[in-house]
């Protein structure tokens, strides 16, 4: 192999025209070709060191599935990822790679790293499309798991712990599946149909998932535990975070997770067809800088209506939190960023917003922990004329979960305090991972937490 | 399953359903209400689950028809399911014996108001009803709130049936009477839930509003039905629905409630053009 010229740049993987993709919620992405995949994956080198490997999570042994696929061998390069991660075609869409395993990847030393996540996703893919292996299922223990919560973190945790043949039993409080995944991350980044894909594994293992089932509501925990052998507690963070300033309460001012919701759930972009509406005017600002602002912004970009769609961060575009792709996506999309820009007030008219007071902010030199702060530049004030605002400004755990309970150990920001190594809390034979230890988080450090607690909860059930 | 048991309409664009929902039966409190969805393209819509039958695993709504959702529901029957049913949702009503509680109910309000009375009932408190309509022909629930009830007042705008005036004109009149009044608990459209508050605060009675701004999840994960209270902003959905009525700001609930009247006045219309009159398919 290392005789051979490396090729310096990733083979790019084919999308569709900004100016076509904005008129409507298809996927923007078209994923590899086999021969595009093939030729991406040879460009792998087959370092001995594997420091992706270390960089992932969840330890997906990437040089291996790569080496697959190079050989043309796609669906056991699909099966190879799955010994590790059960969701491939997710988390090769949705996962910073940039900041795990492409960060370390010795091609990227060379040159660009090896496009990982869309090898992952193109593996998931095309093993989805041929037909999935069915999960083997170990004999059943006659022990009894129940989940709250069917995201990432509920969907990994079920499937590992039905895998090892306890019988589980996940409760979620929408009346779909998935989380995140479903109701926040857009159709046109992650389409529905391959999160439901990905369900199917848990319909194929024997989980059942009651719909409709708000555990501190329908249930509290302490019935949970009198009726399982264990708890894994994956509710997520759904507690929007408000930015209190004047006319937060005006019409046309939603939190992100309102806004998502109504569109990506609900179907609001086909309304009248879908019963749920959404209202945006013709021009929306989006207040932050992570990838919920990003998937916002470009779902308000599509809106039938929508003319103008800004992103207002107090900080540089270099500190924005979200994926540097989601940045360049909404960037190539027409969204205008407004950054070093603060929100000081809503103005409306009648009840209705129409505009927000802004104030320019400058970076400070760095403090002691390197961070630049951003400070208000006074006398800067200036306005921007909008009909509706989303705040995405980040959200914490929400507590509905936790009605009704003693002695759970809570942190400062509401998360549940679990022991690192097992994701016990606690509460006697109950776990807990995801966003809802640490706030607002990813995808796989979620998953990752899943396996830390199906292993620990396996070994518990035998203890007991 | 949601199914159907029974259904009857109960005045003109009021239906009532009683629907299996064991689970939510068993856990429900007077003030706490359900989200129900009731097709694959629908809206979540909260309606308060007026009454419980623990024993039958049932539930009862009471559905006022305003716009798509609530008219397409009146078109489901005994037997129909509706697709997804979840709660129970909201904080249970705050009771204690207080001695005599007026409830106050007009329209939808009805729904939280039966329950809420039969709670108040329970926590042996002298109870005073009192319902506004608009006219005889839609008054409903009479008897049912007269059973709960030491005594019943029915308004009509129009004094075709009991009363005439609004049940702000019962509420003073009683007051006038000099009766002791401990508490005022009211539901209903929110011009009414705000001159109740506006009357009782002149006389200082205690009161609570069971608020019913647009929800969407109804677990306080969105944030679409936040009301103002004491000058603080709380999801009514997981804070609520019931509030200290004196420190609400009713304008701003009423206002919110316009947010999407404009689409959802589309909509009704797309839907009554394929349905007859009746809203019936
Ligand atoms: C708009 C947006 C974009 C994002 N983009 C990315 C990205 O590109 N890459 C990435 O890695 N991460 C991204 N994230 C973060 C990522 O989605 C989360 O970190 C991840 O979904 C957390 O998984 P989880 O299983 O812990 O919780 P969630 O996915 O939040 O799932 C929790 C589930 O629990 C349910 N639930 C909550 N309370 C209860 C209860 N009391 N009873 C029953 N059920 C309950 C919820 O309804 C939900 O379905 C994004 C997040 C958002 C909001
Ligand atoms: C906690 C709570 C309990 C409720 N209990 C009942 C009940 O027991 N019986 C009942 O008939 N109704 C109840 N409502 C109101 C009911 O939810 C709305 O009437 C319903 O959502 C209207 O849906 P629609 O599609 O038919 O009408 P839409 O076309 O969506 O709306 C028509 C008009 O109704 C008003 N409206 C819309 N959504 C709501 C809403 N969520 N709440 C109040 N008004 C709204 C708006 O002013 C709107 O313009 C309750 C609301 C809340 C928040
Ligand atoms: S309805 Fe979503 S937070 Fe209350």
């Amino acid at each position: 192999m290392g005789k051979k010229e490396i090729r310096k740049e990733k083979i790019p993987v084919p999308e569709r025209s900004a100016r076509e993709r904005i008129k409507d919620f298809k996927e923007v992405k078209l994923g590899y070709t086999p021969e595009l995949a093939i030729e991406e994956a040879k460009r792998c080198i087959q370092c001995p060191t594997a420091p992706c490997v270390e960089g992932c999570p969840v330890r997906v042994p990437i040089p291996q599935f790569i080496e697959l696929i190079a050989e043309g061998k796609f669906v056991d390069a699909a099966r190879k990822i799955k010994e590790e991660n059960v969701l491939p075609s997710i988390c090769g869409r949705v996962c910073p790679q940039e900041d795990q395993c492409e960060k370390v990847c010795v091609v990227g030393k060379l040159g660009q790293p090896v496009n990982i996540g869309a090898l992952e996703a193109f593996a998931g893919d095309y093993e989805a499309k041929v037909g999935v292996e069915k999960p083997k299922k170990a004999e059943s223990t006659g022990k009894k798991v129940a989940v709250i919560g069917s995201g990432p973190g509920g969907i990994t945790c079920a499937a590992d712990l039905a895998k090892l043949g306890h019988s589980v039993t996940i409760f979620e409080a929408l009346h779909e599946p998935g989380g995140v995944l479903i109701y926040g991350i857009p159709e046109f980044r992650l389409p529905n149909e391959i999160v439901y894909g990905e369900l199917d594994v848990l319909k194929e293992l024997g989980v059942e998932v009651k719909l409709n089932y708000v555990i501190g509501k329908t249930k509290v925990l302490e019935e949970l535990r009198n009726e399982f052998d264990a708890v894994f507690i994956a509710s997520g963070a759904g507690l929007p975070y408000m930015l209190n300033i004047e006319g937060l309460n005006l019409n046309g001012v939603y939190a992100a997770n309102e806004f998502l919701t109504r569109v990506n759930l609900m179907g609001a972009y086909r309304f009248p067809d879908y019963d749920t509406p959404v209202f945006t005017g013709k021009r929306v600002a989006v207040i932050g800088g992570g990838n919920t602002a990003m998937d916002v912004a470009r779902t308000a970009k599509r809106l039938n209506g929508v003319e103008e769609v800004y992103i207002i961060y107090r900080r540089s575009e270099k500190e924005m939190p979200a994926r540097v792709e989601e940045i360049h996506h909404a960037q190539e999309e027409g969204v205008v960023f407004q950054t070093l820009t603060n929100p000081v007030k809503f103005l409306g008219e009648n009840g209705w917003l129409k505009g927000i007071e802004c104030v320019r902010m400058e970076l400070s030199e760095p403090d002691e922990s390197g961070r630049r702060r951003p400070i208000p530049i006074e006398g800067s004030n200036f306005v921007i004329d909008i009909d509706a605002a989303v705040l995405a400004i980040g959200q914490g755990p929400n507590p509905i979960v936790m009605e009704g309970v003693d002695g759970l150990d809570i942190g400062k920001w509401g998360q549940i305090v679990v022991d690192s190594e097992t994701c016990k809390t606690s509460l006697e034979g109950v776990f807990a991972g995801g966003d809802v230890i640490h706030g607002g988080s990813t995808v796989i450090q979620a998953m990752g937490d899943a396996r830390k607690a199906a292993a620990a909860i396996h070994e518990y059930l035998f203890e007991n | 399953m949601y199914r159907i048991l029974k259904k009857r309409e109960l005045a003109e664009n009021v239906d009532e359903f009683v629907v299996e929902a064991s689970e939510i039966a068993k856990k429900a409190e007077p003030g706490q209400f359900v989200i129900v969805r009731i097709s694959k393209k629908g809206e979540r819509i909260p309606l308060t689950i007026a009454e419980k039958d623990c024993d039958a695993g049932t539930i009862t709504l009471m559905v006022q028809r305003v716009g798509k959702t609530t008219f397409h529901l009146s078109c489901l029957e005994e037997g129909h399911v509706i697709t997804d049913v979840v709660g129970p949702l909201g904080k249970p009503t705050h009771l204690e014996k207080w001695g005599h509680v007026v409830c106050i109910g007009g329209g939808l309000g009805l729904a939280p108001v039966h329950h809420i009375a039969q709670g108040v009932k329970d926590a042996e408190n002298r109870i005073t009803t009192i319902m506004g309509f608009r006219r005889e022909d839609l008054v409903f629930w009479e008897e049912k709130m007269k059973l709960i009830s030491d005594r019943l007042i029915v308004t009509t705008n129009d004094g075709s049936y009991g009363m005439k005036g609004l049940v702000t004109d019962a509420l003073q009149e009683l007051i006038d009477s000099g009766e002791e009044i401990n508490m005022v608990i009211t539901a209903g459209p929110v011009p009414m839930m705000k001159a109740v508050a506006e009357l009782t605060k002149k006389y200082r009675i205690p009161t609570v509003a069971s608020l019913n701004p647009v929800m969407v999840d109804g677990t306080g994960m969105c944030g679409a039905c936040r009301v103002t209270v004491n000058g603080e902003v709380k999801f009514a959905c997981v804070d609520g629905p019931e509030f200290d009525a004196h420190k609400v700001e009713f304008d701003e609930l009423i206002n919110r409630l316009n947010m999407f009247k404009t689409l959802e006045g589309e909509a009704l219309k797309e839907f009554q053009k394929k349905h007859c009159g009746c809203g019936k398919e």
